[in-house]
């Protein structure tokens, strides 16, 4: 539906701004100073909050509870301590739950990739009965908010005993990412030529052989832009993790973790600034190291939800 | 657990799946009889089970459970759906549910596409797109304590300074200090302002995208024209991008109704500032009232359905030109 249509330009419209070619240059030089200035001034406008909050979690705790952070330019003064008593006190010990959402993330981003690529790759390259209706009905199950799932298949996770365990956390992950993988991958997939499939067959190959040799290597981007995008919506999650995990158990995130040091200690703001970036650098290092492909899967998949 | 068990824990749950899509293409790569059957199968029906199991199914429940009441014992028929337009807190949070889908989606589309405009071609272009850009790639939480501490209130008397920088500017401006949070129906504007922070990064992003897709003879034409500034983004730039300008709204309208994050950390839903997302969370999971947080939930679902039929509707209409 939408994501088909957005795509081509789009995808390479992103990267074509680092492109000098004479004719960029040339379309450099129409720009006024004042539309930059602006443009710079609003980013910077767009950052303050964040940059308040993080020039916080450095200041001391009685300075950060009895002035604002724009003091600090007249009495600066940065300490690591809001970060070491909100990993390690015993209070908040979020180190553990760096771990659990590490241990969740992982497997939710692995799991839906393995499973989308066989149904895919069969989705666009087999046989078989009600294959189209299939299609569009995993396609259609993008825009169902997981809401509608939560409280019948926290019922399913009781009954078989896996409650409390990290399993609710990735099968739950795994389903509500499959409609998007698999209508991402076979998308991919498709756009491989049918010659070449066509020659592998003829050469004898059979399905497996052509899914491992030709289609695996030449989706990668495709697995790539997917993996961040699910990286990011897992680890940031927090209706999942609250229903399946709670926010304090043995397998509780990052973020149902802080979420609940909000509303138990909502004015200890040298445990929440700090708090807050710890869950932050991980996807915020993502986000650098991967921005291509982030924008890509973003782009490519913004209906999932 | 200690760690090293929930790492183990991890390798072994990779292990098995990784292990399992290994042993599925080695084993149908040896069928011979009616083998193109047989692998097509085996490659589509661990992803439908998992999809029939864990969505299908339990949707369908969770339609069968909204008419029951709140341990889903007792038949009631419709009840539920009746008590969301009747009973004065839960229509609150219809209303609520309004202004956000109202004010979100088109404010945060508005300010991503005059920012891609005014920022296309700008020297520093890539650094500030990545700082209104960079909102997104945070969790809600965190950027929901951002803004709690943009809006924080101290009391207003002698020696008690205002760290919110909010109160602050109203502070310096001679006003008085408020307790914005406390405050409704200003408070739901206020936690709209932190969805429109982030998502005004995304809209910027396609948007910008869409417009360095716009062929240069159609500017250069609308410049002979004599189009420059303002006449040139309503005549030229919009109508060419209408088909991402679609995408974006109603992905940010989809996006906005199913947000529940920030509620849940700004307010847990209190001072009138609960929506249907979050009050599906706080009925099922808080009060343990099965059957009304399941209605909560069909209704969401029944409000995603018309702003997708309008983005088809619509994009068929863009094709067609």
């Amino acid at each position: 539906m939408s994501t088909v249509k957005v795509t081509p330009e789009v995808r390479d419209g992103w990267d074509s701004s680092s492109v000098a070619s004479p004719a960029a240059r040339a379309r450099k030089r129409l720009t006024s100073p004042g539309a930059s200035v602006a443009a710079v001034v609003i980013a910077v406008l767009w950052t303050l909050p964040t940059f308040g909050l993080l020039l916080s979690s450095f200041r001391p705790e009685d300075d950060i509870k009895g002035n604002g952070w724009w003091n600090w330019f007249s009495d600066p003064q940065l300490t690591l301590e809001s970060y070491r008593e909100v990993l390690f006190g015993s209070a908040t010990g979020l180190s553990t739950y760096v771990v659990n959402s590490v241990v969740i993330t992982v497997p939710s981003v692995v799991i839906p990739v393995t499973l989308a690529l066989l149904a895919a790759y069969a989705f666009a390259w087999m046989k078989f009965p009600f294959r189209d209706t299939l299609f569009i009905a995993v396609f259609a199950l993008q825009i169902v908010p997981i809401q509608i799932a939560l409280i019948p298949l926290l019922q399913i996770f009781v009954d078989t005993g896996l409650n409390g365990t990290f399993w609710p956390l990735w099968i739950a992950h795994s389903v509500f990412a499959l409609p998007l993988a698999v209508y991402l991958l076979h998308n991919f997939m498709r756009e491989v030529p049918a010659e070449l499939v066509e020659a592998a067959r003829v050469d004898g190959a059979g399905h497996v052989k052509i899914f491992r040799a030709i289609m695996m290597p030449l989706v990668l981007p495709a697995i790539a832009a997917f993996s961040v995008f699910q990286f990011l919506w897992v680890w940031n999650d927090l209706l999942v993790a609250l229903t399946f995990a709670g926010s304090t158990s043995d397998v509780a995130p990052l973020t149902a973790r802080i979420a609940e040091l909000v509303g138990t200690r909502g004015t200890e703001w040298h445990l929440l600034s700090a708090g807050a970036f710890v869950s932050m650098i991980i996807p915020v290092l993502v986000f650098i190291a991967m921005q291509r492909f982030f924008v890509r899967g973003l782009l490519a998949g913004s209906v999932k939800g | 657990m200690d760690t090293a068990e929930k790492l183990a824990q991890m390798a072994l749950a990779i292990a098995l799946f990784a292990g399992a899509m290994g042993l599925i293409l080695l084993l149908v790569g040896r069928v011979r009889r009616r083998a193109d059957l047989v692998q097509a199968v085996a490659f589509v029906v661990p992803a439908l089970a998992l999809l029939a199991v864990g969505l299908i199914y339990p949707a369908v429940r969770t339609g069968y459970q909204s008419l029951f009441d709140r341990t889903t014992d007792n038949f009631l028929g419709l009840a539920n759906y009746q008590a969301l337009f009747e009973r004065e807190d839960l229509l609150i949070v219809l209303r609520n549910t309004l202004f956000w889908v109202l004010v979100a989606p088109v404010s945060a589309t508005l300010i991503g596409l005059v920012y891609a405009v005014l920022v296309d071609r700008s020297r520093f272009e890539a650094f500030a797109k990545s700082l209104i850009f960079m909102p997104l790639a945070i969790s809600l939480v965190g950027a929901s304590i951002i803004w709690r501490f943009v809006y924080e209130y101290r009391p207003d008397q002698q020696n008690i300074e205002q760290i919110g920088l909010l109160n602050q500017v109203l502070v310096w401006l001679g006003f008085e200090p408020q307790q914005f949070i406390l405050n409704a129906p200003l408070n739901t504007f206020l936690l709209i302002v932190i969805l429109i922070w982030v998502q005004a990064g995304f809209a910027m992003t396609v948007l910008s995208a869409a417009i360095k897709g716009i062929p240069q003879d159609i500017v250069e034409a609308g410049r002979l024209d004599g189009l420059y500034g303002v006449k040139m983004f309503r005549y030229v730039t919009v109508p060419s991008i209408r088909p991402a300008l679609i995408v974006v709204l109603t992905t940010i309208s989809i996006a906005t109704l199913k947000v529940f994050d920030i509620v849940r950390t700004m307010t847990g839903g209190q001072f009138e500032t609960s929506i249907v997302a979050n009050e599906f969370y706080t009925q099922s999971l808080v009060r343990g009232n099965y059957g009304l947080g399941s209605a909560l939930a069909v209704v969401l679902f029944v409000m995603v359905i018309p702003i997708v039929i309008y983005n088809i509707r619509q994009l068929r209409k863009a094709d067609i030109r």
